[in-house]
């Protein structure tokens, strides 16, 4: 009994939670105190080695550590109280479920002999957060909780990534019981991801690819969640291969956006090179996607004449919404490694010349045209001004959710990957600030800025507070529309144009807003001054609220709209009334 | 086609439906099939019937047997989505092995006197029912069988005096010396 006292594996659980935030290597994590967390929070108080930043509402912890995870390739660590604390996280455990955002979410639970009695802040959170977790976890005995602890970082990490969540009641945090740093035998025996790529596939993969005429790669999320391997790699297929290459919202960065073979994004506000590519090709890789319906269109007439290969680590990806002929099951960046190996060894570079000039003539429709103007700042022009005042530094972009969204896609160029944090899945308004939090704790040193809406930066304003406490100079650049505009666009094109509740009314005065936080506000209503404020904000090392006053009415275009294939995209010079009314009329008829 | 206002294609799929019956073993922990049954409450997949116990004591192994309907996608889609979940070790299709047998079990409770009394015995014992417990106005058959014997016996005693059912829902096993 005696030599146990001595024994340094012998701890509170309290104890177990900070040692073993250390031994995965976290060095920051998000949280807000309360009640059911108060022994976790006397330990991070005792301690340096890992850093607490205090959101102001644990929504902001969770997309914070969603921003930190994805901007660093590490997973994401968020830390919130029983009942309100926990269901406060719901948003973005769902947020990071649907993107595959390595997230670990410890909260605080009531002590065991009260859970089941509505006891004060109780709620059954792993109930609660089962279908929006990889996994999740109650721990009922503190001798469990290191396993627990590992498992769930090793959860999270691995595999198709994802949020994970372990619920530690009160009691077992005070509990003493035996620690023991992270180890093999932690982990179910029932969970072994898939990693290496069947090599018949991959030589049926290659076989297809090498005798394509009309090929194209369709990259997604995957290739960045694999790591810089991959990207590494995917670049190499498209050197070797000279295939044209697209990608989803959530892949962009993993080929530079300055590549000659990039068609720009795929899908509903996809280009128009992009989406005629993908539905007129014969051969199509799909690296790390899942054919979302906001990529697909309609689904049985999505690119109808190709033989398509689909790589990923999740097998129920596979073939969900459209069939495919070749599935490989593995990592990116093994399964693309073995494919080049293979063409490298086997094939040659096809002759794809004249697809290339039919490419060439799609691109010509310059399907991202807009007309600028002298007199309002015109959204796309901003995110083009924004992108050239940024070329070339250190930057991270972070969104919220609307057009300001798939205009930063649009008009954003990215280069690299971890660069780009966006709510893709869930499409969260409210994203974007607490993302640019957690992105410039990682980097402190970095351009961290938020490509905001008018509507979508009110949902998680608060964590400005959070920004300015930890001197992180994030910069907000609000498209400031004065409307709800997907939604408004959306009501004009499908619903008459009757503005129900989309326009935002009783706007704040958002300069007046960044200094009651102790942040600067910056404003810009003409184009001629946009550059000089985009330069100012840049240069103030603080957090900046950018009120950039933007055409009200502008639409997002090009746009598939509804029910059509990606052949019938409307593009901005169509889309006058007439053919607008034509391409959405359905069921109700617009005005 | 007429689509409703919606930037959603919505379609109709007129796959034939197909009913398997998936055998899948897991981890016994907490929670385990509430995950499961979530799974397909959340994802919009059918149960028509599901049994589960524990199997193997010692490794804290239970079986879960679900007997689902859908499209050959959905029912793949449910495969791959159960295989997935971080507790389940494995999921055999036993309807795709087309070596596995199906077992039901029911407690039948009649009620009747006379004729229907005679009628409701005669019947048990054409099926192998049981009684396992009886009164001189009621009696309670033990069945075992697949699924349609079990609805056939059901069907056929209605008519006698079918006081209340009580089943265990689908277990199966594959035929022959290998295990799953
Ligand atoms: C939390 C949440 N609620 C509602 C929506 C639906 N929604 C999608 S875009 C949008 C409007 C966004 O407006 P704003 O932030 O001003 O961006 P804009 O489209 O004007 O660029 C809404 C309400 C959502 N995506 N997320
Ligand atoms: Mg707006």
């Amino acid at each position: 009994m005696s030599d146990k006292s001595h024994d340094p594996n012998q701890m509170t659980g309290a104890a177990m939670i900070v040692r073993a935030l250390i031994d995965h290597g976290v060095t920051d994590i998000f949280g807000y105190p309360g009640g059911a967390v108060l022994p976790i929070y006397d330990e991070i108080f005792q301690q340096s080695q890992v850093q607490h930043i205090l959101v102001r509402h644990e929504q902001g912890a969770g997309h914070a550590a969603e921003g930190y995870a994805r901007s660093t390739g590490k997973p994401g660590v968020a830390l919130v109280t029983s009942g309100p604390g926990a269901t406060n996280m719901v948003t973005p455990l769902t947020d990071a479920l649907m993107d595959s955002i390595p997230l670990v979410c410890i909260s605080g639970q009531v002590p065991t002999h009260l859970i089941g009695n509505d006891a004060f802040q109780e709620c059954d959170t792993v109930g609660i957060t089962r279908p929006c977790t990889k996994h999740n976890w109650l721990v009922r005995d503190v001798n469990d909780l290191a396993k627990v602890l590992h498992e769930a970082f090793y959860v999270a990490t691995s595999g198709r990534p994802g949020p994970v969540l372990v619920d530690v009641p009160k009691d077992v945090q005070f509990a003493t019981g035996t620690y023991h740093p992270p180890r093999k035998s932690d982990v179910h025996r029932s969970y072994a991801p898939r990693l290496k790529g069947d090599a018949a596939q991959i030589r049926k993969a290659v076989s297809l690819l090498a005798n394509a005429k009309r090929p194209v790669i369709y990259s997604g999320g995957g290739v960045i969640n694999s790591g810089l391997e991959a990207t590494k790699l995917l670049r190499e297929l498209v050197e070797v291969t000279g295939f044209p290459i697209t990608s989803t919202l959530m892949g962009l960065g993993a080929y530079p956006a300055s590549g000659k073979n990039w068609l720009g994004m795929l899908g509903m506000h996809g280009t128009y090179e992009a989406n005629m590519t993908m539905h007129d090709c014969d051969v199509m890789l799909c690296v790390g996607a899942r054919f979302d319906d906001r990529i697909t269109g309609r689904v049985d007439a999505f690119s109808p004449g190709s033989k398509k290969i689909h790589i990923d680590i999740d097998p129920s990806s596979i073939n969900k919404n459209i069939r495919v002929d070749v599935p490989i099951i593995g990592d990116c960046g093994n399964v693309l490694g073995d494919i080049l190996q293979v063409f490298k060894a086997e094939a040659k570079k096809p002759d794809i010349r004249s697809w290339w000039q039919q490419i060439a003539q799609w691109r010509a429709r310059n399907s991202l045209y807009y007309k600028k103007s002298n007199d309002v700042i015109l959204p796309q022009h901003a995110i083009q001004a924004l992108f050239e005042q940024t070329r070339g530094k250190d930057t991270y972009i972070t969104t919220e959710v609307g057009q300001h969204q798939m205009w930063a896609a649009q008009f954003y160029g990215f280069e690299e990957p971890h660069r780009w944090m966006t709510s893709g899945g869930l499409g969260t308004m409210g994203y974007g600030l607490p993302a640019a939090v957690g992105v410039q704790v990682a980097h402190p040193d970095s351009l961290v800025i938020d490509i905001a809406g008018d509507a979508s930066v009110q949902m998680t304003m608060q964590e400005m507070s959070t920004a300015v406490q930890y001197e992180l100079p994030i910069k907000i650049f609000i498209l400031n529309n004065q409307y709800m505009g997907m939604v408004r666009q959306w009501q004009q094109l499908l619903h008459g144009n009757r503005l129900s509740h989309s326009y935002s009314e009783a706007l704040p005065d958002f300069v007046k807003l960044a200094e009651a936080y102790g942040a600067v506000g910056l404003q810009v209503h003409k184009p001629a001054d946009l550059d000089g404020a985009i330069k100012e904000m840049i240069s103030v090392k603080r957090p900046v609220l950018f009120d950039c006053r933007v055409a009200a009415l502008e639409n997002c275009f090009p746009m598939i709209p509804s029910g059509k294939a990606h052949n019938e995209m409307l593009l901005p010079e169509q889309a006058n009334d007439e053919a607008t009314a034509k391409a959405f009329a359905g069921g109700k008829a617009l005005v | 086609m007429n689509q409703p206002a919606s930037a959603y294609f919505i379609e109709d799929r007129h796959d034939p439906n197909e009913t398997h019956t998936l055998a899948v073993l897991v981890q016994n922990e907490p929670g385990v099939l509430a995950r499961v049954i979530g799974l397909f409450s959340g994802r919009g997949y059918n149960i028509e019937s599901l049994t589960v116990s524990e199997t193997e004591a010692q490794k804290h192994l239970s079986r879960i047997t679900i007997v689902t309907t859908g499209t050959p996608m959905v029912i793949a889609q449910i495969k791959n989505q159960l295989d997935r979940m971080i507790p389940v070790y494995q999921v055999v299709d036993m309807t795709q092995t087309k070596r596995s047998i199906e077992r039901e079990l029911a407690m039948v409770k009649v009620r009747g006197q006379g004729e229907h009394r005679v009628e409701a015995l005669r019947l048990a014992d054409a099926f192998r029912a049981r009684v396992i417990d009886a009164t001189t106005e009621s009696f309670v058959f033990e069945i075992t069988g697949n699924t349609d014997k079990i609805n056939q016996f059901i069907d056929l005693m209605r008519p006698l005096g079918l006081v209340e059912v009580s089943r265990t829902g689908v277990a199966a096993i594959g035929r022959g010396p290998e295990g799953m």
